[in-house]
C-alpha cells in the first residue's frame, strides 16, 4: 500500500526518485527487506500447510481409494470386521440432514434478514444482530447438548401429532424414537440461521437506496419493493450466505453426532436414525484397528474436504461477482 | 433498471392504487418476515436461557477442584479439563497468532498480484476446511509418528485453525489504517519498516487484539479436531506430551453417556465454556468500540 502511495502522483517527485535508487542491499540494510521476508515466511507457512493438509489426505487414504474406487462412495455395506467398507449410509445422511436443514433455514433466514435490514429501526435491528451473531458463537458441542436434552424431548412430545396429519408421507413414516435425521436437520438448521440472517442482513443494507426509490416511484408496496427490486438486486451476496451455510452443515460435527443416531443405513423416512461422513469419522476414528479402516475414515474425510472446498469457492465466486457488480452497476 | 422493466404493467384504475389484492400481499408477507425474526430470537434466546439456568444449578465448587469422580461415584469435577483447555488455548494461540500477524502485516503492507491473491486464497481455503478433517491432518502428520495422542497435537490443531482469521481480521484492520499516516510517516523520513511498527500498528491494535480474542474464542469450543489428538484424560496431565481433557470433549463424552451425574457435569462444563466465551466476545467488542473512540477524538 505505501509503495502504491510513492508512484502516485500527488507525492512530490523527489521521493520516487530515492525510492527507485535504493538497491536491495540497502533497503535490507534499512530493515525493510528482512521484515518484508519475514512477514513473506508467515504468509507461506499457510500455503505450506494447506499443501500438507491435502498431501496427508491422499497418501493416508490411498489404500481404501485403491481398494474400493468409486464404489467406495456408491455401496451401502460397512462392515469394518470383514474389511469391507461402503459409505453411501453416510453421504446419503450428509446430503439428506444438509439440504433438509436448509429447507429450513432459508426462508426463516432470510425472512429475518428482510425484517431487519427493511422493516426494523436500526436500533433494534443493530441489537438484535449483535444476539444472532453472538449465537454463531457458540460451540457445536454445545448446541449437540441442548439437542439432547431439549430438542429431542420436545420432538418426541410433538411427534405422534405431527403425524396425524404427515404421518402418510413415506418421509414422515414409521416410529420416531428421538434419534434422527429429522433432528440432526432441526438443530443444524438452528445452526446455521445466524451465517444466513447476519450476511444476508449485510448485504441487503448494501443495496443503493436508488433501487428503492425507483420502485416506490411506480407505485409499488413495501413488499414489492424488497421482494422485486432489492432483493433481486442482493441476490448473489444471499446465494453466497447459502452456499457458505451449506459448506458449515455438510462439514458439522459434534451437533449431529450427538442427535442423528449414528446407525449406517439408508432409510426413506425422515424419522429413522441415520449417520453423516462427519459423525463416522468422530465416532470411528480412534477405534480404528488395521490399515484399512484407517483408510477409508481418511477417504472420507479428503471426500469431506473435496465437497466442502468446491462449495466454498461457488460462495466466493458468488460474493466476488457481487462485489463487481456493485462496482460497475 | 431492473425495477423498472418488471413492474411495467400500468394500472387499470389509477385512484385506487395499489389494489387491494396487493396490499394484502404486502401486509401478510411483511408480517411473516416479523414472525421469522420472533422465530429465530425466540429460538435462540430459548437455547442461552435453558443452557445458563442448567449450567448454573449444576455448578459447584468441586467441579473447578477436583478430579473426575470414577463411575457410579457423585462428586468430583473437571479441574483436569479446565487446565486441559487453557494449555492447548496457550499452544494454540503461540502457533496460531504469530502466524496469522505476519501474514495480516504480509498481506495489507507488502504484497501485491499473484503472491497475495494465492495467500489470500489458500487462507480463505484453510478457514472452510471442516474441523473433523483438520482432526484427521494432525492425527497424521503429530499422533501417528509419535504414537501417542498429546497436548501438543491438540494445540497443533487448535492452532491451525486460528490462522486464517488471526490473518485476516489483522489484514483488515491493518488496510483501514488511512494511507495518509503511511505517507506521513515515510514523509518524515522514516523507512518502511519504521513507518509499518511505530504508526500502522499501533493506529490498528485495538482491532488487532479484538480479532485475535475472537480468534481464541471460537477455537476454545471446538470439540471435532481434540478427539484424535488431545483425545481425553481421566487424570491431570502433565507436561504438553500426556493425552488430556478438555472442557469441550468432557461435554461431549458425558452428554452422550447413560449416567445422570455426568449429565449434570455436561451441562456445568457447558455453562462454564459458554460463559467465558461470551464473556471474552463481549469485552473484545468493547475494546473494539472503546479503541474507536480513542482513534476518532
Amino acid at each position: 500500500m505505501a509503495n502504491a502511495a510513492l508512484s502516485t502522483p500527488g507525492v512530490p517527485m523527489q521521493s520516487r526518485g530515492l525510492e527507485k535508487k535504493q538497491t536491495w542491499l540497502e533497503r535490507l540494510r534499512k530493515g525493510d527487506e528482512v521484515v518484508h521476508l519475514i512477514t513473506l515466511a508467515g504468509a507461506w507457512s499457510i500455503i505450506v500447510i494447506t499443501g500438507l493438509l491435502v498431501q496427508h489426505l491422499w497418501v493416508y487414504s490411498a489404500i481404501a481409494r485403491h481398494t474400493f474406487g468409486w464404489h467406495f462412495l456408491f455401496t451401502s455395506t460397512w462392515d469394518p470386521v470383514n474389511g469391507l467398507f461402503g459409505a453411501w449410509p453416510f453421504v446419503y445422511g450428509t446430503i439428506v440432514t444438509s439440504i433438509m436443514a436448509l429447507v429450513i433455514a432459508i426462508p426463516i433466514g432470510l425472512g429475518t434478514a428482510i425484517f431487519l435490514a427493511e422493516l426494523a429501526p436500526r436500533k433494534i435491528s443493530n441489537a438484535l444482530t449483535f444476539l444472532v451473531e453472538l449465537l454463531a458463537a457458540v460451540p457445536s458441542v454445545v448446541y449437540g447438548l441442548v439437542g439432547i436434552f431439549l430438542l429431542i424431548p420436545v420432538l418426541t412430545t410433538a411427534m405422534p401429532y405431527f403425524q396425524k396429519v404427515f404421518g402418510w408421507l413415506p418421509i414422515f413414516s414409521g416410529t420416531f424414537y428421538g434419534v434422527s435425521y429429522f433432528s440432526a436437520a432441526v438443530i443444524l438448521a438452528i445452526m446455521v440461521v445466524p451465517f444466513i440472517v447476519s450476511i444476508s442482513r449485510e448485504v441487503l443494507l448494501t443495496v443503493p437506496v436508488s433501487q428503492r426509490e425507483a420502485m416506490m416511484a411506480l407505485g409499488a408496496t413495501k413488499w414489492d419493493v424488497t421482494w422485486r427490486a432489492v432483493v433481486p438486486y442482493a441476490r448473489q451476496g444471499i446465494m453466497g450466505s447459502i452456499f457458505l451455510a451449506l459448506a458449515r452443515a455438510l462439514g458439522e460435527t459434534m451437533a449431529v453426532t450427538m442427535v442423528i443416531g449414528n446407525v449406517a443405513q439408508v432409510s426413506t423416512s425422515l424419522l429413522a436414525p441415520g449417520y453423516t461422513i462427519a459423525a463416522v469419522i468422530a465416532n470411528e476414528f480412534t477405534e480404528a484397528t488395521g490399515d484399512l479402516y484407517l483408510h477409508a475414515l481418511i477417504e472420507l474425510g479428503l471426500v469431506l474436504f473435496a465437497v466442502t472446498m468446491i462449495i466454498n469457492a461457488l460462495a466466493r465466486l458468488l460474493m466476488l461477482t457481487m462485489k463487481a457488480h456493485e462496482v460497475t452497476g | 433498471m431492473r425495477a423498472l422493466r418488471s413492474s411495467s404493467k400500468p394500472a387499470a384504475n389509477p385512484s385506487s392504487y395499489p389494489p387491494l389484492s396487493r396490499k394484502i400481499t404486502n401486509y401478510v408477507m411483511l408480517s411473516l418476515t416479523g414472525l421469522c425474526t420472533v422465530l429465530v430470537v425466540s429460538v435462540l434466546l430459548t437455547i442461552l436461557v435453558y443452557l445458563l439456568w442448567n449450567g448454573m444449578h449444576a455448578l459447584n465448587l468441586n467441579f473447578f477442584t477436583k478430579l473426575p469422580a470414577p463411575v457410579g461415584q457423585s462428586g468430583g469435577g473437571v479441574s483436569n479439563a479446565i487446565v486441559g483447555t487453557l494449555k492447548l488455548l496457550a499452544l494454540a494461540s503461540a502457533i496460531g497468532v504469530p502466524i496469522g500477524l505476519l501474514g495480516g502485516i504480509y498481506l495489507s503492507e507488502f504484497a501485491g498480484g499473484w503472491s497475495a491473491f494465492t495467500v489470500r486464497y489458500t487462507t480463505d481455503l484453510l478457514n472452510g476446511v471442516p474441523s473433523v478433517v483438520m482432526g484427521i491432518f494432525v492425527y497424521t502428520l503429530v499422533v501417528l509418528p509419535m504414537h501417542h495422542f498429546s497436548t501438543l497435537a491438540g494445540g497443533i490443531a487448535l492452532g491451525i485453525m486460528m490462522i486464517p482469521i488471526a490473518l485476516r481480521s489483522t489484514e483488515d484492520f491493518l488496510r483501514a489504517v488511512p494511507r495518509s499516516l503511511r505517507e506521513g510517516g515515510l514523509a518524515l523520513g522514516a523507512s518502511k519498516s519504521e513507518t509499518i511498527f511505530t504508526i500502522v500498528i499501533p493506529a490498528a491494535i485495538y482491532g488487532i487484539i479484538t480479532g485475535i480474542m475472537l480468534d481464541i474464542a471460537r477455537v476454545a469450543g471446538e470439540t471435532a479436531p481434540l478427539l484424535f489428538t488431545a483425545f481425553g484424560n481421566q487424570f491431570k496431565s502433565p507436561g504438553w506430551l500426556q493425552p488430556t481433557a478438555s472442557l469441550p470433549v468432557v461435554i461431549y463424552n458425558y452428554a452422550i453417556s447413560p449416567y445422570d451425574d455426568w449429565h449434570q457435569q455436561a451441562w456445568a462444563a457447558g455453562f462454564v465454556l459458554l460463559s467465558g466465551l461470551l464473556v471474552v466476545s463481549i469485552i473484545a467488542r468493547v475494546i473494539l468500540a472503546r479503541g474507536k473512540k480513542l482513534s476518532h477524538g
